[in-house]
């Protein structure tokens, strides 16, 4: 409860209203609540091989979710467009210095839209809030299974509606699902300090605002799991890191 | 007001709803006699003036008749309940030869395991469907039910099926259809936030549909695995 | 003839200034004050129970539109003023909750219970005082609990009132923690208010007894106490058991409900309907016991067969432990027990067909005065019979199949709750609201609340049975979600209404109770021109009831009797020679 306190001082300081949560490269959105520094951290998820297929999804029961989508829905467990892999989350492992972290005062966003989660995966800070929003005119159960954390099982009936939560213990990742659409999953890393981005489309991710040092890197990914990379950054630099997934 | 059921499609609906009219009507006329004697003796044995009531204690013949007469009519009613309740869930009642599905309950949605062509469980060419129970017509079909987590109860109610899906167990649902056509498919047992949401359909097709049908899903389903 | 009158300390007169106000009307020991304590908590948890109910109607009728004034409701409940579905399932549970455990049971035997029983059977107070108040003042926090359940994080236990495990018993498949746990000790601590109190009546009517108070003299409303109360001590136990299990699943990892590590789901089951079969007869048994006074009052009869009225209670008592497996004829229990269980629970047709009779046999050649309580005693009897009928539905294994878990079954258990109990309860807080608050209830507002709320009440509960075979189910959120539900959803629509303005007529109900308190007409001794000691100590009566112990000379219903003048020979009068 001290956090609403803390919350109008952070967004004074630190002039963010920004929503937190967005899963593109270019937004680099959460280095810029509490930068220590100036230093960046950019590059590329690559994918070698041929990506399995997803899943196709049998929507027919949701007409409305359906009409949504303009090819038969699959389930985007892999992303690969031209050998780069999407949806990876990357964080900052090791090499920062001690927090605490305060948490951004705004939320990362989550939405359903068509009977998937947007984006599939986003990080927040330990208890950031996790704002959920339904776009869909149906009812969605938003069920959060984590390890280290409290879950949760709400449910938004209509269109428009918007709960917040928020996680108090790091885990990489808390998966989201919808029991009432079985195919709907997303995932939630929480990370104890603002330093993490997912892999954009064209799988480019920037982790900004660092203070110079050397870093461990955890790039992780839903189907095919982790991969760690060291990178030594300085003041105003931008330092490039590969991350390379390969089929099987 | 409309006391029918709705047009039962299943070997045993007809059963069941004999028994359902049957208690309609035993139970609407007790409904009417009760009533209508109530109302009856409000009105004939009302105060008024210089009437009395009269002193009386009981009559021990009358008690017997409406201790017998009810009794006789309610073991009555259990013992035709019992023999088709036995014919749909005695303890040999399933047909041997009628075509196992496997169905397992989650919240919130329904998945129904097909043998595949080969008729075995456990083979490559086993599929599952979601919310969605193709069977064929004219055919014994049995459901071994069971749930991933909590109590569902799975309602047809055309065909007048209603089975608890309990975690840890199986049971064994059967029934035979006579129509082919659409239905719907529920869940009656509160399972949590989504319970509204677990209903589906079950298809009844042809006999020789239903072959093609297990054919043409499992090696479409082969081919997207 | 052992009966054991407890010394009357006071004079009844004297003792008025020797208690503070404290020790008099909250820290009570006198059966009365406790009894009108009970009556205040249970009325407000009528109350919440009503609240809830008309939320789910509100659901029900206009699905997940907003609700007018919901938006009061915090976000956890209602964002928007729309009903979420886990709130929708906290409000089906905490209905259910309420009613049958803070509003119908404390209001049968909490009350009248209380209330009636030293004072018909012509004891000073009941064997144990002090335990009769803490039996109250267990049952406050209780309630208190279960109210504070809906504003904790997860909210309140959302799988329904019979919480059925597993989804009970871990929380990741609901969602809720704490309300559940919350419900499991509200329901231990109420339990022992209840056990307390059962000891109680047993002990008072086994041994207070006032001379000439022979077992067969006893009034039908106490020999149905007598037989509630044993359910009572022997079913509570049960539940506080098995709640007691539920919350240790919840809490500290053990397994009893849960499959994946060796429990078993239909365990829970067992052991609660083994406990809530007999709590249903607890609801009910009192309440024909109240409606057989009222009726032989009202028709100036004595009560035709009064013999097989009580082995009808005490058939009903013990026919009530061999039914709970009607409530798991689907629940894939061995078909099997089916036989049985449904054998066993179609004969309680037969007592309860006995009684029915019997308060028909009754009014016949009597002369029948239709005031208030009388009223509600044959809406009793005749919303019984409709519930007891619409029973042999559900107990024949067959028909059930298709009804079970539907809105027959919502209907069924109203018809009895409410067309049974309530009304029950109506007709007798009218009875003995004078000896009671010492003032008459308004006559005129009596009537006019009674028909208005019979007619709401069958324009709410009877088309339910038309929703059931559409096959309905019990507890949905969304009916509209299922295409061969649309077509009922203008009889939800309806159902909503009416019982909305069933809802509203109570306020007749609850402006009639309080205002009558202060400025209704003084009631003489015997306003009914009853025949019970009650009657014969003044309205309200006083501290140890009466001067000395009244002695019994008659058996309780002896309306009409060719012995006096008037139309009732109280039992204690010793005009003309004793009667059998």
């Amino acid at each position: 409860m001290k956090r609403s306190l803390l919350v109008p001082a952070l967004m004074v300081l630190f002039g963010c209203g920004g929503d937190g949560g967005g899963g593109t490269a270019d937004e680099a959105p959460q280095a810029a609540v509490a930068p220590l520094g100036t230093a960046t951290v950019s590059g590329v998820v690559s994918f070698e091989g041929t990506p399995p297929a997803n899943p196709a999804i049998d929507m027919a029961e949701e007409p409305s979710c359906t009409m949504a989508h303009d090819n038969a829905p699959t389930d985007p467990q892999v992303v690969v467009t031209g050998g780069k892999l999407g949806n990876v989350f990357i964080r900052v492992m090791s090499g920062l210095p001690a927090g605490p972290y305060p948490a951004p005062a705004g939320p990362a966003v989550i939405d359903q839209q068509g009977c998937l989660y947007t984006p599939r995966v986003l990080g927040v800070v330990v208890n950031q809030q996790l704002e959920i929003r339904n776009s869909d005119s149906l009812l969605h159960n938003i069920k959060a299974v984590p390890t280290e954390n409290r879950g949760f099982n709400i449910s938004q009936p209509t269109a428009g509606m918007q709960t917040r939560r928020q996680f108090a213990t790091p885990e990489i990742m808390v998966p989201i699902e919808c029991n009432v659409h079985g195919w709907m999953k997303a995932y939630v890393g929480v990370v104890s300090h603002p330093y993490f981005a997912t892999s954009g489309m064209d799988g480019a991710f920037r982790i900004g605002g660092l203070p110079a040092g050397t870093y461990t890197l955890e790039a992780w990914h839903e189907v095919f799991g982790r991969r760690t990379a060291e990178v030594t950054v300085g003041d105003g630099e931008t330092a490039s890191v590969a991350f390379t997934f390969t089929a099987g | 007001m409309d006391w029918t059921l709705p047009p039962g499609v299943s070997t045993f609906a007809a059963d069941i709803d004999r028994m359902y009219y049957l208690i309609l009507w035993i139970t609407g006329a007790a409904f009417v006699i009760v009533e209508a004697t109530l109302v009856w003796f409000l009105i004939r044995y009302r105060s008024r003036p210089g009437r009395k009531a009269r002193y009386y204690h009981g009559n021990l013949r009358a008690e017997v008749i409406w201790t017998a007469v009810p009794a006789v009519v309610v073991v009555m009613i259990g013992i035709m309940s019992g023999g088709v309740w036995n014919e749909i869930r005695g303890r040999d009642s399933i047909p041997p030869n009628a075509v196992p599905i496997e169905v397992r309950a989650k919240q919130f949605e329904w998945n129904a395991t097909y043998p595949g062509p080969d008729g075995a469980f456990g083979t490559t060419d086993d599929f599952t469907a979601r919310n969605r129970l193709t069977v064929p017509v004219d055919t014994p079909v049995v459901v071994r039910l069971t749930s991933e987590d909590v109590i569902h109860s799975l309602f047809i109610p055309a065909f007048r099926v209603k089975q608890d899906a309990v975690p840890g167990m199986t049971v064994n649902v059967w029934f035979q259809v006579t129509e082919t056509g659409e239905y719907a498919l529920a869940c009656a047992e509160l399972c949590g936030n989504g319970h509204t949401t677990m209903g589906g359909t079950v298809e009844v097709v042809a006999q020789d549909a239903y072959a093609r049908w297990l054919e043409v899903e499992s090696s479409r389903r082969a081919a997207s695995r | 003839m052992t009966s054991v009158a407890a010394p009357i300390e006071h004079g009844g007169h004297a003792d008025a200034h020797a208690q503070s106000f404290v020790r008099r009307y909250i820290f009570s020991t006198d059966h009365k004050i406790i009894g009108i304590q009970f009556l205040l908590l249970s009325l407000v948890g009528l109350l919440v129970g009503g609240s809830l109910a008309m939320l789910i109607r509100w659901q029900l009728g206009f699905p997940t539109q907003a609700m007018p004034g919901g938006g009061i409701l915090p976000e956890t409940m209602a964002p928007g003023g729309v009903l979420l579905p886990e709130f929708y399932n906290a409000l089906v549970t905490m209905h259910g909750t309420f009613m049958v455990f803070f509003a119908i049971m404390p209001l049968l035997v909490g009350v009248f219970g209380n209330f009636l029983i030293p004072l018909k059977i012509g004891a000073a107070d009941m064997a144990f005082p002090r335990l009769n108040m803490a039996s109250f003042w267990i049952a406050v926090p209780a309630f208190a609990l279960m109210v504070v359940g809906f504003f904790v994080e997860g909210g309140h236990a959302g799988a329904g009132w019979t919480s059925y495990a597993p989804l009970s018993a871990n929380p990741e498949w609901s969602g809720v923690s704490l309300g559940q746990q919350i419900w499991c000790v509200s329901l231990v601590v109420l339990g022992l208010s209840s056990i307390l109190g059962a000891t109680n009546y047993i002990t008072t009517i086994i041994n207070m007894r006032a001379p000439g108070m022979f077992w067969f003299r006893l009034p039908l409303s106490i020999w149905s106490l007598f037989i509630t109360a044993v359910l009572t001590l022997l079913a509570i136990p049960i539940l506080s058991g098995a709640a007691i299990m539920l919350l240790f699943d919840q809490t500290i990892g053990t397994t009893f409900f849960l499959p994946p590590d060796g429990g078993q789901p239909l365990l829970w089951q067992h052991i609660f309907w083994f406990f809530g079969h007999p709590e249903v007869y607890i609801l009910i048994l009192p309440a024909m016991g109240v409606v057989s006074d009222i009726i032989a009052n009202g028709s100036r009869k004595p009560i035709f067969g009064y013999h097989s009225m009580v082995y009808a209670i005490i058939a009903i008592g013990f026919l009530g432990w061999i039914v709970w497996g009607h409530h798991m004829f689907q629940s894939g229990m061995n078909p099997t027990l089916g036989m049985s269980f449904m054998i066993s629970t179609l004969l309680i047709a037969v007592p309860s067909a006995i009684k029915t009779f019997n308060w028909l046999g009754t009014m016949w050649e009597g002369s029948i005065r239709l005031h208030v309580p009388m009223l509600h005693a044959c809406a009793f009897v005749s919303m019984f019979v409709i519930g007891g009928l619409s029973g042999v539905f559900m107990a024949s294994t067959t028909v059930d199949i298709y009804i079970h878990d539907t809105y027959f079954i919502v209907a069924h258990i109203h018809y009895v709750l409410f067309g049974g109990s309530l009304f029950a309860i109506f007709g007798a807080v009218t009875f003995w609201y004078p000896k009671m608050f010492g003032r008459m209830m308004s006559r005129f507002w009596g009537y006019v609340h009674f028909g208005l709320t019979f007619l709401f009440y069958n324009l709410t509960f009877f088309p339910m049975h038309q929703l059931g075979l559409g096959g309905h189910m019990r507890r949905i959120y969304d009916p509209t979600e299922y295409e061969f539900l649309q077509p009922l959803q203008g009889t939800n629509e309806f159902i909503t209404i009416s019982a909305f303005l069933l809802f509203a007529v109570q306020l007749i109900f609850a402006l009639n109770f309080i205002v009558s308190w202060f400025t209704g007409e003084k009631a003489p001794e015997n306003p009914w021109q009853d025949t019970g000691l009650e009657w014969t100590t003044p309205s309200p009566p006083p501290h140890g009831n009466w001067p000395e112990t009244p002695t019994v000379h008659h058996p309780p219903y002896e309306f009409s009797s060719p012995l006096v003048e008037e139309d009732y020979l109280m039992q204690d009068r010793a005009a003309g020679k004793e009667t059998p």
